[in-house]
């Protein structure tokens, strides 16, 4: 029985490294079968969707593990993306290597989100909620009117001819030729996208189960039990905030990098909205549901792109609808569903897996 | 003209509507401990049909200040059955749920209020008409006009009558009962279900009202104008200490005074580097001085969470 | 003031301690001590202030006048829960408050947080030291569980535990942050008479292991049968403090708890 059961776990261990090194292969194939189905335009969506993957996991950190609610999380996107442009772009006539920037534009990031935090985290978490969501409006406004008497954001402009993320001579913005095969800049954000999401996964799955994540997990549980069971909730609140903040500075650094043109349009609240549902609809507190909701809500909106308008067209004569709004109702509309019907969000969190486990093992008993 | 009286007159006159909106947030939060994120929107709601109805009347030969009236009749009362939806919809079904759910529910209501209205009202700035004579006084040095009188005057009006219904009716007592102790109320016979829904209307009409008052006195209305205002009265609501009337008020007109001066001397004060479209900063930075300073606002008691 | 040396033959000592909700005085005047190693009991009717008085002492709640001194250190104004919890009080709640989406295990092992020191970096290269401390921590919350009696698989979400079985977890929880005194609001409520029986052990044999138990009960013949000494709290004040045989039959105890009738029998014995 012993023996069998042995046989079975390194059989199950063979299994999982033949599953992982064949996702592994998908993963790194993925650009170029995209391409070939779907043309050159959905890898890039792909490299968006990674980006928003980063946030949704940053974001998860705090709202998902933690249990605060965080707004303007956005904000911390474009503080790493308006860091990076600043730095990098002739703007300010600087033109700092990649490598230095996108840490430091991750680091200023999380210098706001501990300004933001210290004060706020030690009262109710709704206070944190209006509070991030103000810092999401108000750091539009600074965005917008840094453009006189002294020109620092260029203003609803914002600032074009962001330099391209460079290694040495080897520049993301160009084609190369490696192995024979022909690697686009799509292909290659894609690559060093996926290398980040990874890592952000990798930092999220460790945190998740350890004694800094199980005292998150508790204050979300219960706030006044934590503290007095001895977690020193300001700072463990404050720490969640200022990963998550961290994580969205660094996803904002790379998009602007990619994209060589960041302007205020693009971190409205609206944004912050598409990254919480991403969070709730596919189960906060879950990797796997933060994933799946993620790209659920990336290709949706591409759906929508291309088929709402025909399909009005075809039911009422008409585009009654724009996509834009209808997108951001249906945000709207499935954050109030998920939350009274299916808090937990569509993927089976983790603990209700564990706990099937434990019962199956208590029957075997 | 005398710039400091002006920006003291404007800054009274918003402040009134930041009152107004503030105490919505306020009594809601007296009651069930949590901010209602749907509020703004009511404003916006408010505004929007008042601006609908009054398209629609205008034409009809009806008195201008009939037409007011009517419009905001419909507009209270459409509102107020919004803010029974959204208690309905977003904060009961959630009553014993963790807290993060019900906030996540507002906003997404918020956002589908925001979207629907632009739906329906399109994105542009709509003029809202002046039904009033627009004439002006002046006060020593000042200008006030007759439809600012009329904003502040209305909003004194309400919150009067919101206190004397508060401490001398049934309703009132009931509802500072759920207030002070909800499990309490109810063995003293209290429905806390009928009091919590009449919070969210009671505070949804005063939004109606407050709506139309912003969109009279700058004549614009936007469908995106809910949110910032939220933001502003919910400030002013911290400001005075949240879950206290009076709080609420002292708070808005506070708040308002503070954005129109600091608005008109933020560029003697930054030395010509910020200009007066940072006016929307400063509420942000009064939330955030409080919440450091004093969490409990100026009125406010320090509470304590029932362990 | 503080003599390190000479450890003080009270665990903890209230004097003066007042707390006001508005008008509502709930507690006045608190003055009380309880040796090391006792089991203390607080009784006292619906609204005395018993609870208030826990709040206080684990820093939920801030006194308006007075002070303690626990473990031969003084507190006084503004005292942080986890500072308190770090110096060894530990408590449960009368109304539970467990992780209930936690399993249990995981509830025991968030009690040794305090205990323990891995930070992000030790999370995320799960190095030598981080794996050990993890896997001590683990240990130590799986002992705790069966000590405690839960036999259940320890992977069971907390909200999934019976009621007497969250009101066990509970004291595991709390016992899993080395507390030198565990203060037990309500511990036996809702419990049956088996249920109580085996409390009573436990809490024996807690006291036993040298922690010194702060006990809030209703259940009067529970309290009276198995603490050392007893205090007696009516409208936020103290009216009696002293061993249960005295308790049972001073009369300003028997007033507030039953009007001026005294009913229950002075001959209830302790052993019953
Ligand atoms: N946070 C609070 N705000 C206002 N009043 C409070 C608060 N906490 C307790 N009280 C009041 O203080 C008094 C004492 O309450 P406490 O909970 O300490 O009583 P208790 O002795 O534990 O009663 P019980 O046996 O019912 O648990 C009660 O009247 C209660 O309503
Ligand atoms: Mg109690």
């Amino acid at each position: 029985m012993r023996n069998a059961l042995k046989h079975l776990s390194s059989k199950g261990k063979r299994g999982a490294w033949i599953a992982f090194v064949m996702l592994a292969i998908v993963l790194l194939a993925l650009p170029f079968f995209t391409e070939e189905l779907f043309g050159r335009g959905w890898v890039r969506i792909m490299d968006f969707a990674l980006l928003y993957i980063m946030l949704a996991l940053g974001l998860n950190i705090v709202v998902g593990y933690a249990g605060l609610l965080d707004l303007g999380y956005i904000a911390f996107f474009a503080v790493g993306a308006y860091c990076y442009a600043l730095l990098g772009s002739p703007q300010l006539g600087l033109h700092l290597p990649f490598w230095i920037i996108l840490p430091l534009g991750a680091l200023l990031a999380c210098l706001f989100g501990v300004l933001l935090g210290a004060p706020t985290l030690r009262l109710r978490g709704d206070y944190l909620a209006i509070v991030t969501l103000g810092f999401g409006e108000i750091i539009r406004i600074f965005l917008n009117n840094l453009n006189a008497p002294i020109n620092i954001t260029n203003g609803p402009q914002g600032i074009s001819m962001i330099d391209p993320i460079r290694f040495g001579e080897f520049s993301l913005g160009n084609t190369h030729e490696l192995l024979g095969l022909t690697f686009p800049s799509v292909h290659l954000h894609y690559y060093l996208f996926l290398f980040f999401t990874l890592l952000v996964i990798f930092i999220s799955l460790r945190l998740e189960d350890s004694r800094i994540g199980r005292a998150w997990m508790a204050i979300r549980e219960d706030e006044v039990a934590a503290e007095a069971m001895g977690i020193n909730t300001r700072n463990i609140k404050l720490l969640a905030f200022a990963m998550g903040a961290t994580f969205g500075g660094l996803a904002g650094g790379l998009f602007a990098g990619f994209q060589g043109f960041v302007s205020p349009e693009s971190f409205g609240l609206t944004e912050s909205i598409s990254v919480l549902c991403m969070v709730v609809l596919g189960g906060m507190g879950n990797i796997n549901g933060v994933l799946l909701g993620s790209m659920l809500l990336v290709v949706l909106p591409e759906a929508l792109r291309h088929g709402s308008g025909p399909a009005q067209q075809l039911l009422f004569g008409k585009t009654l609808i724009d996509p834009e709004s209808l997108r951001m109702l249906l945000f709207g509309l499935a954050l109030i569903t998920v939350m009274l019907w299916r808090p937990a969000g569509l993927w089976p969190s983790n603990q209700r897996r564990r706990e099937l486990v434990a019962e199956n093992d208590a029957a075997q008993l | 003209m005398d710039t400091l009286l002006q920006q003291i007159v404007n800054g009274f006159v918003q402040g009134s509507v930041y009152a107004m909106v503030a105490l919505g947030y306020t009594m809601v939060y007296g009651i069930l401990g949590l901010i209602n994120f749907a509020h703004g929107e009511v404003v916006m709601v408010g505004a929007m049909v008042a601006l609908s109805v009054i398209q629609l009347l205008i034409d009809s030969g009806f008195p201008p200040l009939l037409i007011l009236l009517i419009s905001l009749i419909i507009s209270v009362v459409v509102c107020m059955a919004l803010g029974y939806g959204i208690e309905r919809i977003a904060y009961r079904p959630l009553r014993n749920a963790p807290r993060l759910a019900p906030l996540i529910t507002a906003i997404g209501v918020s956002i589908v209020l925001q979207n629907l209205a632009m739906m329906f009202w399109g994105r542009e700035y709509h003029a809202f008409p002046s039904l009033l004579p627009n004439n002006s006084h002046m006060l020593s040095g000042a200008i006030i006009t007759e439809v600012q009188i009329l904003i502040v005057l209305i909003a004194l009006g309400m919150m009067g009558g919101l206190l004397l219904l508060m401490h001398r009716t049934r309703l009132g007592r009931a509802m500072r009962a759920v207030a002070e102790n909800p499990s309490a109320a109810v063995l003293m016979g209290v429905n806390i279900n009928v009091v919590i829904a009449v919070t969210f209307m009671l505070g949804s009409a005063l939004a109606a009202v407050a709506g139309i008052m912003v969109s009279a006195n700058y004549g614009i209305v936007h469908y995106y104008m809910g949110s910032i205002l939220g933001l502003k009265a919910f400030t002013a609501a911290v400001l005075g200490g949240i879950g206290n009337m009076r709080g609420a008020m002292v708070g808005g007109l506070l708040l308002g005074l503070i954005e129109s001066l600091g608005a008109g001397y933020i560029g003697d004060l930054s030395g010509g580097f910020l200009g007066s479209h940072y006016q929307d900063v400063f509420a942000f930075f009064v939330l955030i001085s409080v919440l450091i300073f004093r969490p409990s606002g100026l009125l406010g008691e320090r509470v304590a969470e029932r362990a | 003031m503080t003599t390190p040396l000479e450890l003080d033959i009270n665990l903890l000592e209230l004097s003066g301690v007042a707390k006001r909700f508005g008008g509502l005085s709930a507690l006045s005047d608190i003055s009380l001590h309880i040796r090391r190693g006792e089991i203390y009991g607080l009784i006292g009717p619906n609204g005395a202030g018993k609870t208030t008085l826990f709040n206080i002492l684990t820093g939920l709640y801030q006194a308006d006048s007075g002070r303690f001194t626990f473990n031969n250190m003084e507190y006084s104004g503004r005292c942080k829960p986890h500072v308190l919890a770090q110096a060894g009080i530990a408590r449960t709640f009368q109304n539970i408050r467990l992780f209930a989406n936690m399993t249990a295990l995981e509830n025991v092992m968030v009690g040794r947080h305090l205990r323990t020191s891995s930070g992000i970096w030790g999370a995320l290269t799960r190095n030598a030291t981080a794996r050990a401390e993890e896997h001590a921590i683990v240990q130590h919350a799986r002992a705790l569980l069966s000590y405690v009696g839960i036999d259940r698989p320890h992977q069971t979400l907390a909200k999934n535990l019976s009621y007497g079985e969250q009101r066990r977890l509970e004291i595991a929880r709390a016992l899993a942050t080395d507390p030198k005194l565990l203060a037990l609001d309500e511990p036996a409520a809702g419990m049956n008479a088996t249920e109580t029986e085996n409390l009573k052990e436990l809490l024996l044999s807690i006291r036993a292991s040298g922690i010194t138990v702060l006990l809030i009960e209703h259940d009067v013949k529970f309290i009276l049968g198995l603490c050392d000494r007893v205090a007696v709290l009516d409208y936020g004040k103290k009216i009696a403090e002293d061993v249960p045989e005295k308790i049972r039959c001073d009369p300003a105890v028997i007033t507030a708890y039953l009007g001026t009738e005294p009913i229950i029998p002075a001959q209830a014995g302790i052993q019953s």
